[in-house]
């Protein structure tokens, strides 16, 4: 409705204007066209000068009024190191542009005014001036041989790319519509390799597990880094263009998919620092939401942000990722708690090519797979070590395996085997049960002995190894102690396993020992 | 012998005997009984061959056109500037693509509307808007007029020229009620968005019909330029050498040049897009995954395309401008009752200008992923165009320097033009520095900066020739009162949408984005936005105004009474009021002079027929 009214006020307006005007054309008829041109110029002239001062004035005020918005003035310094030469070179080219802009204005204004037409006026014949000509040629020639010599200068600082052997982090932001894909590259620092046709809805970046730098890679939903570490940041994208853009760090960089780019800087102010500066300044004292006057203030919501600044579609606007500048400790004390999205996510699906029968799998992945195992089972041992429950100190060797229907141990167990030796060695004081079980299949006399003589390899095994089997006692419960169903094959397969108890202290000892008495041992 | 002539520039008679006296013979008249072109009324106001005609029909065109692309951009303001207010009053005009709230009746923008909106706002503009309308109608016009032809070396191609930019808008038109909706991936186009119609669904039909209208259009602007380099250089009538022409002339030579020589380039452009569009080749595609599936293409080149589109596109700003800063140069000469000031360093400029403009088109694409040390060439040559630049600048300010200014529309249009070629061309030293641009890249600082120099600032180089011309388009003034009133409200109008912009760009804002609430850095610019939105609307109703004045005047207007009511020296004042097919009615004038021979010895003004006296200098090419 209100919409209606300004339209029609519009309306009327534009045909009182023309009314005006018809009216004004028909006195000027009366009054002679050159009076009223001259009348005209006059009053022109004089806006002119009007104009020129309400420009200058609301220019000027402007600027004063927004100086604590604009990023490089007031609160908002860079908030990473090179930006503080990039808001340099702005700075200059504002007071060489800004000087431009007032004299060559203050010239046309004044002109304007002062030569507006009258009568008698004797026009001033002058068709050129070489020496003039040649001064003004020159002048912006030099200025501009500054400017370009000095953003040079910084451009190619701070495009440059790290160097071989630099200390950085280097991240990966990948576009898609409509959000940023963040990945880390974990402990081992480094990114895995990746390719479009990799990616599925479990897969978003497309990531190659077969490469085992991936194994570690995070996909966290912040990107925090530490203060004062210089980042190298891998900018991708798997469908159209976009632009890895942090305003505040003087960070901007296409995404183009098919041609990674990258781009690198080093924070320089955390996330706590930047609110501090914000806090100092009237602007973010109002509350955030302004419909809760009492909620938090502007410069305690302030977050750093990554944005889009390529038109990638109708989510473009969208594309939002909160960015944390923490100190060092804080940013390894929040590293160590992301999770491998591998482990959290790939590991045993169908996309998990180490399910895979381990001598297809090329070596540099079987090393990997051995080293996941290792850790796996440090792991493990750590935890039922941290036990006091005996029934909570055993670890099943998921990895070690017979041949069917046998007590031969199967190539790959030896890796798992080794782990429980280089674990032996380090803790000799450390008695370990080593249990054979079977599902309940066939005959229980066979299956007791089978699991016995299987618990027995394992011991043969390590002690073969150099454990002492004063250490080590081997039994088979047979299919005493399922842990799953025997009705389904997946539930017998869990029952059919080799355990190792850990039988610490002078309790616990006892304990193991009365619940390896009520066991039937065949030995 | 001439004293008679200059001391009574108005009477007919005076001009009539020099053509007479001086004058070129063709013998046009001689064996087509006044009518060489044998015109019906079919031919003469629809299928016409005449240059006049022409320039009109671009003209109007180009209004139209104006009026949607900029109606378009409040719409897009509004969303901008009144997130929260419904749009449902807009339900009748643009149906699907405002969305109803059932519960609130709350009426929301589609996003993907206001991506084509601004798309197209851009596309109308810059191609329709500025090149057609502006260098299409000026061109046209003053070509033959003010460098003593006939008509243009090909009537008939020119006519195709308008007709194939006409084929451009229907089909650009019709895209706007397709159901997928007009193109809405920028005026750029970039694939892979505008490759794919699984990216975005106006790439489907949309671009389709975008790629077909702007191919048509490339054929319009090869048209045309070719004729009019060739009119130029050839259909020049006796005495008119080089260093004679008008600055609007040079400008219009040097700008068909830049088309002939870019829009090809934008063309093959198409071509490889249209090929990865149809028939599934991968100029610039590459390891896409989308729509839930992997494409095939691999090895293509997104930024191959940005190479190619901005070979044209850089060239483009300056297809824009200079025919602009052509008609600013001859109206402020003429008004100031003064000579331009260094004609020939003007035309040293212009050609400096068009020639630079074709190695700085990689500036567009310092963030796109282009090696980072290509662009340190690329900065050192875009910063070399700020020099012609501010030579014209210091040029133009001087020619007002001890004139008499006479301030008409036109004249106040040419002025503004300067302070707006100031504020706009300053701001673009800031983003091609590359080292700034990484901050102010795509940002509304950058949406401030071209705006400003070759949006509003060419508008104002349009409508300074509108109001200059309108006599000689339709033998009637346009009103003046109105006139400045449209001056008055669309300078402080424009600077008041487009000041605000620089410091929204420099908080960090990016453009092209149809909400900026989810952000906590750019949220905050609400007030500023509706101001700015505000402004808009009043601004877009200003130029109402002169549409209406235009349309009113076209058959209402003050009668020219007089041939040469500005007291000009170009040719184009020496023909009839109403000058039929041909220009001139018996011989052609030819020139004895340069064109800015204004208050020379005490004479107010020597028009280009007028032979020089004894003893004195060609102001165009010796000292006085």
């Amino acid at each position: 409705m209100t919409g209606l009214i300004i339209f029609l006020c519009l309306f009327l307006a534009t045909v009182v204007i023309v009314q005006i005007g018809k009216v004004t054309e028909l006195s000027s008829k009366i009054n002679g066209e050159e009076k009223t041109q001259i009348k005209s110029n006059k009053a022109n002239g004089r806006l002119w000068l009007v104009f020129g001062f309400f420009f200058f004035i609301l220019t000027s005020w402007s600027a004063f009024y927004f100086r604590n918005w604009m990023l490089g003035y007031g609160p908002h310094d860079s908030a990473s190191a090179h930006g503080y030469a990039l808001d340099n070179i702005f700075n200059v080219t504002l007071i060489i542009t800004g000087i431009v802009f007032v004299l060559t204005h203050i010239l046309l204004f004044y002109f304007a005014w002062k030569y507006s037409g009258k009568p008698g006026r004797k026009v001033y014949f002058q068709a050129h001036d070489t020496k003039l000509e040649i001064i003004w040629t020159a002048i912006p020639a030099v200025v501009m041989t500054f400017l370009v010599m000095g953003g040079l200068d910084a451009w190619n600082e701070v495009m440059a790319d790290v160097e071989p052997g630099e200390d950085y982090i280097e991240i990966e932001a990948t576009g898609m519509q409509f959000a940023w894909l963040i990945r880390y590259p974990g402990p081992d620092g480094k990114l895995g390799s990746k390719y479009y046709t990799n990616i599925n809805s479990s897969n978003p970046m497309g990531q190659d597990w077969t490469d085992v730098k991936n194994l570690d890679d995070t996909h966290p939903l912040e990107i925090v880094l530490p203060k004062g570490k210089k980042v190298r940041v891998r900018i991708t994208s798997r469908d159209v263009l976009h632009n890895f853009d942090l305003p505040h760090f003087r960070v901007k960089m296409d995404a183009v998919p098919g041609i990674p780019t990258h781009f690198v800087f080093t924070p320089v102010l955390t996330t706590e620092e930047y609110r501090a500066k914000l806090k100092e300044t009237p602007e973010y004292q109002q509350p955030s939401d302004k419909n809760d006057p009492d909620g938090p203030k502007l410069w305690e919501t302030f977050e750093y942000e990554l944005a889009c600044a390529e038109l990638c579609g109708s989510g473009h606007y969208s594309m939002k990722r909160i960015v944390k500048i923490v100190e060092e400790d804080e940013y390894n004390a929040w590293l160590k708690k992301q999770t491998s999205y591998y482990e959290g996510t790939i590991k045993g699906t169908t996309d998990d090519p180490y399910t895979a029968e381990f001598s297809s799998l090329s070596e540099e992945m079987q090393n990997a797979l051995i080293g996941m195992r290792k850790s796996e089972f440090d792991e493990k041992v750590a935890t039922a070590m941290a036990e006091t429950n005996p029934a909570d100190k055993i670890i099943r060797l998921d990895y070690v395996n017979f041949v069917s229907g046998g007590s031969t141990l199967e190539d790959i167990s030896k890796y798992e085997l080794n782990n429980v030796v280089d674990f032996m060695k380090k803790n000799p004081s450390v008695k370990l049960e080593l249990a054979g079980h079977t599902d309940s299949q066939g005959e229980l006399k066979s299956n007791m002995t089978l699991s016995q003589s299987r618990a027995e390899a394992v011991y043969n095994f390590l002690v073969g190894k150099g454990v002492s089997s004063e250490n080590l006692t081997a039994v088979g419960y047979g299919p005493n102690r399922p842990i799953d169903t025997n009705d389904t094959a997946e539930g017998r397969k869990n029952n059919r396993r080799t355990e190792l108890q850990i039988l610490g202290g002078v309790e616990t000892e006892k304990a193991a020992t009365t619940e390896a008495a009520a066991a039937p041992a065949v030995q | 012998m001439a004293t008679t002539v200059k001391t009574v520039p108005g009477e007919i008679n005076e001009v009539d005997q020099l053509i007479e006296k001086y004058g070129f013979d063709d013998h046009f008249h001689d064996h087509h009984d006044e009518d060489k072109y044998k015109s019906n009324f079919l031919t003469t106001y629809v299928f016409s061959q005449d240059h006049k005609i022409i320039a009109r029909q671009f003209l109007i065109t180009g209004i139209f056109w104006a009026i949607i692309g900029a109606g378009m951009s409040i719409i897009f303001r509004l969303q901008l500037g009144f997130p929260h207010e419904s749009m449902a009053w807009l339900k009748p005009l643009l149906g699907k693509w405002i969305q109803i709230n059932a519960d609130t009746g709350m009426g929301t923008l589609a996003p993907e509307f206001y991506y084509a909106l601004v798309t197209m706002h851009g596309t109308i503009i810059v191609f329709f808007v500025l090149t057609a309308g502006l260098s299409g109608t000026f061109s046209n016009l003053l070509i033959p007029l003010q460098v003593g032809a006939r008509d243009m070396a090909s009537p008939m191609l020119n006519m195709l020229s308008y007709w194939f930019f006409f084929l451009a808008s229907v089909v650009m038109f019709y895209s706007l009620f397709l159901s997928t909706g007009p193109f809405s991936g920028g005026w750029t186009a970039y694939p892979p968005l505008s490759a794919l119609p699984q990216a975005s669904s106006g790439s489907g039909a949309g671009m389709t019909l975008w790629v077909m209208s702007l191919v048509f259009f490339v054929v319009s602007v090869l048209l045309g330029g070719i004729n009019y380099v060739t009119t130029v250089l050839n259909l020049r009538t006796k005495g008119m050498t080089l260093w004679r022409m008008p600055l609007t002339i040079w400008a219009f030579f040097v700008t068909a040049i830049l088309g002939i020589l870019s829009f090809p380039v934008l063309f093959s452009g198409f071509l490889l897009l249209t090929m990865d569009r149809e028939m599934g080749t991968s100029f610039f595609l590459s390891e896409i995954y989308i729509g839930g599936q992997a494409l095939e293409n691999v090895g293509g080149s997104p930024i191959l395309y940005q190479h190619l589109f901005w070979f044209l596109g850089h060239p483009e700003v300056y297809i824009i401008i200079l025919p602009a800063m052509g008609l600013v140069s001859e109206v402020l000469s003429v008004h100031a009752r003064k000579p331009i000031f260094g004609y020939k360093a003007m035309v040293y400029s212009i050609m400096a200008i068009g020639f630079l403009s074709f190695i700085v088109w990689a500036h567009h694409m310092f963030m796109s992923g282009v090696n980072p040390f290509i662009s340190n060439f690329f900065v050192v040559f875009t910063l070399i165009i700020a020099v012609p630049s501010a030579v014209k600048v210091f040029n133009w300010i001087t020619t007002l320097y001890r004139g008499n200014i006479r301030f008409n529309s036109a004249m106040l249009f040419a002025v503004g033009f300067i302070s707006l070629f100031i504020s706009g061309g300053l701001t673009g030293i800031f983003l091609g520095n590359s080292a700034i641009d990484i901050q102010m890249h795509d940002t509304y600082f950058g949406v401030a900066h071209f705006h400003i120099v070759m949006g509003i600032a060419a508008f104002f180089g349009m409508f300074a020739g509108v109001y200059h011309w309108f006599p000689k388009m339709f033998g009637r003034f346009m009103n003046e009162t109105i006139g400045k009133i449209h001056f008055w409200g669309t300078i402080v109008g424009a600077y008041m949408i487009f000041w605000p912009m620089h410091y929204i760009g420099l908080a960090g804002v990016p453009r092209r984005y149809y909400s900026r609430e989810g952000f906590e850095t750019f949220r905050h610019f609400g007030d500023v936005s509706e101001f700015i939105t505000i402004a808009a609307i009043i601004t877009f109703f200003v130029q109402l105004l002169f549409v209406v004045n235009f349309f009113y005047s076209i058959w209402k207007g003050r009668k020219q009474t007089t041939r040469n009511p500005y007291g000009a020296t170009t040719l184009e004042w020496t023909t009839p009021i109403i000058a039929g097919h041909g220009n001139w009615p018996g011989k052609i004038p030819t020139v004895q002079r340069w064109a800015y021979d204004y208050g020379k010895d005490g004479r107010e003004f020597v028009p280009q027929i007028v032979p020089l006296e004894e003893g004195e200098y060609d102001g165009g090419e010796g000292e006085h």
